[in-house]
């Protein structure tokens, strides 16, 4: 108990160092933060109003209070642009990354993870040769660049998935999870998701085949043999459940990359998500929506970071008692 | 290095480096890595004499029209984007930008997460806690849309990239540079070295640092894989530098001009396989390196 309580005042002490960096960041950004909203035709008083109802007239520890105070209650402000409460956007724009993103992952761990056990068993064969250069190669190209050629070759020529969006044009649906559990949805998310796990599984997949290699050497694996246990039973419930660890902790390590990843991909397929909002947010200098999508990109991360530490105590009981 | 012998007398830790870089010329992956990071360079410093057309200028046929979306051929060797640039030649330019950010981004991420490691693994307690609780934040940033904020909102520049990813990329090489050093300090000719009393400053710079060179390179050349990677993305979404052809811009430039709907596989599948390349050599370096490093793999 008193690991995950560690973790998780070990979270918050990560988010709050997280907010104050955003904080200075974009208060330390050249030019007016409010440069979209004030109009030149504005006398100075009505200037200084509107800096004053933001706050910008005071000390900036007292604007720091009052950005801590306003994140509590979940208030990051006006978009400049589309004249929104920040929390309204990014929020609607929440469930497309999160379903990309875990559609992604899934898919690359499980294939990832399964396919690195099996080529472990099968050392200087033909599919060695191939599967291991494949993948190296897929985690050396740009997310992007692979985005392009899968919209290329299944959207463009082929005609077989919608070339972006999430959703087909004028679709109407009763409720956001009608609309995420229809075909045309799962049509649409298939080419981004497909993108993001084919750049993902390289690393769980050579991973796993390098621990295990040096697994199936160990004393206790040996032992298993000597017992008659069937070599499927060895491979997966002795070497690989002991094999995972690594691929959990670099599993944890990427997340950050991951989800920042999604960023291109999503421009990519022109997926209505986060990191789009957030490159549209910087392209418009729209400050209160690109920090507030930055800070819930990063709360996400965060989140998941607990959740896999404490997947990972879980898993190797080590780790929670010292 | 013009004595070998003379220097490995005088410090184990050169002896070390030495004897590592022999170990990795011996090793294909780790030569072909080399060879990779060869080609670039001299792909950048002959580049002007490797194009065959100015890579910003428009081109035009011999009937006066826009050489536009022109096939590979002998005129143009991988062809002409949409307005009549010369793919070959953006692409032989986009060296100089790929080495010079991967170069960069790698000597200040080596640099930083070797000075971090080595500070906190010796001197452990406060200086340790700081350091390694700095290195969880700067690991809870999203990558990614940190430096697109960066150098969305700065000016587009190529060095706000670099900037960014030695600010947030140093901390994998710091924790394990200071694992590396939290073993060595036990080491018995550290102890002796304290004995002669040799102070703080002189026992890690001259006695452990050398040591862990090794994981120090391995770290820097996957650095530049990565601020290569990094550099396209920003220019993909539109932050990169307008001023300079890099292979990142390429591709923004194939994208937004519909090369895709297209089908001009000739302008955007280049850069991304001259990325790729860049990028795995990192990796076979570090895989050469890793089986120096810990033998244990090496079976």
């Amino acid at each position: 108990m008193s690991y995950v309580l560690r973790r998780l005042a070990h979270s918050l002490f990560v988010l709050w160092a997280v907010v104050t960096i955003l904080f200075l960041m974009f208060r330390l950004m050249p030019g007016n933060p409010l440069a979209a909203y004030i109009n030149e035709q504005l006398n100075e008083e009505d200037q200084r109003q509107i800096m004053a109802q933001f706050g910008l007239d005071r000390p900036l520890y007292q604007q720091y209070a009052i950005y801590l105070w306003n994140l509590l209650q979940g208030n990051l402000g006006m978009s400049f642009f589309r004249r929104e409460p920040v929390w309204d956007v990014i929020v609607s724009a929440l469930p497309n990354t999160l379903i990309l993103t875990t559609t992604g992952l899934l898919v690359a761990y499980l294939f990832g993870v399964l396919a690195g056990a099996w080529l472990a068993t099968k050392r200087g064969t033909l599919a060695e040769g191939v599967i291991v250069p494949a993948a190296l190669a897929t985690r050396a190209a740009p997310e992007f660049w692979i985005g392009m050629i899968l919209l290329t070759l299944f959207a463009f020529t082929l005609g077989w998935f919608p070339s972006g969006g999430a959703n087909s044009a004028g679709a109407a649906y009763a409720s956001e999870w009608d609309r995420i559990f229809s075909i045309d949805f799962a049509r649409h998310l298939f080419l981004p998701a497909l993108t993001l796990a084919l750049y993902l599984q390289g690393l769980p997949l050579l991973l796993m085949r390098s621990t295990m290699l040096e697994i199936l050497h160990d004393e206790f694996i040996t032992m298993a043999r000597i017992k008659g246990l069937s070599p499927w039973r060895i491979t997966l419930r002795h070497a690989a459940r002991n094999a995972l660890l690594p691929v959990v902790t670099a599993f944890a390590l990427g997340l950050g990359a991951t989800l920042g990843g999604n960023v291109v991909v999503e421009t990519v397929f022109s997926w209505p998500g986060l990191g789009r909002l957030l490159v549209g947010a910087v392209a418009q200098s729209d400050y209160p929506l690109a920090q507030g999508a930055f800070f819930l990109i990063s709360l996400v991360l965060i989140s998941l970071n607990l959740l896999v530490d404490l997947i990972y105590g879980w898993l190797d009981p080590r780790v929670s008692h010292d | 290095m013009t004595d070998a012998s003379q220097t490995r007398l005088a410090r184990p830790g050169a002896s070390r480096l030495w004897s590592a870089a022999r170990s990795i010329l011996r090793d294909p992956f780790a030569v072909a890595a080399l060879a990779i990071y060869l080609a670039l360079t001299l792909m950048a410093i002959f580049a002007d004499e490797l194009r065959t057309h100015d890579p910003t200028q428009i081109l035009f046929r011999a009937n006066g029209r826009v050489a536009a979306n022109q096939p590979p051929g002998e005129a143009f060797l991988l062809g002409t984007t949409n307005l009549g640039r010369d793919i070959y030649s953006q692409l032989i330019a986009g060296s100089r930008n790929a080495l010079m950010v991967g170069v960069t981004a790698a000597i200040s991420v080596a640099a930083i997460g070797t000075l971090v490691g080595l500070l906190a693994g010796y001197f452990g307690g406060r200086v340790d806690a700081f350091l390694m609780r700095l290195a969880d934040v700067a690991l809870a940033i999203p990558f990614l849309p940190f430096v697109i904020v960066l150098s969305g909102f700065l000016r587009a520049n190529t060095w706000n990239v670099v900037i960014a990813v030695a600010l947030l990329l140093w901390p994998n090489t710091a924790r394990v540079i200071r694992a590396q050093v939290l073993t060595l300090k036990g080491r018995a000719y550290v102890e002796a070295a304290r004995v002669t009393g040799a102070s703080d400053m002189r026992i890690l710079f001259v006695h452990v640092a050398p040591n862990i060179l090794p994981l120090t390179f391995l770290y820097g050349s996957v650095a530049i894989g990565w601020a290569i990677l990094t550099e396209a993305a920003v220019s993909f979404v539109g932050f990169g530098d307008p001023s300079r052809i890099s292979w990142g811009f390429m591709l923004q430039d194939a994208f937004v001009s519909q090369a895709l709907s297209r089908g001009s596989w000739n302008w955007f599948l280049p850069p991304g396989l001259a990325i790729i390349a860049v990028v795995i050599a990192g990796f076979l370096l570090a895989r050469g390196a890793e089986e120096v490093l810990f033998p244990k793999l090496r079976s």
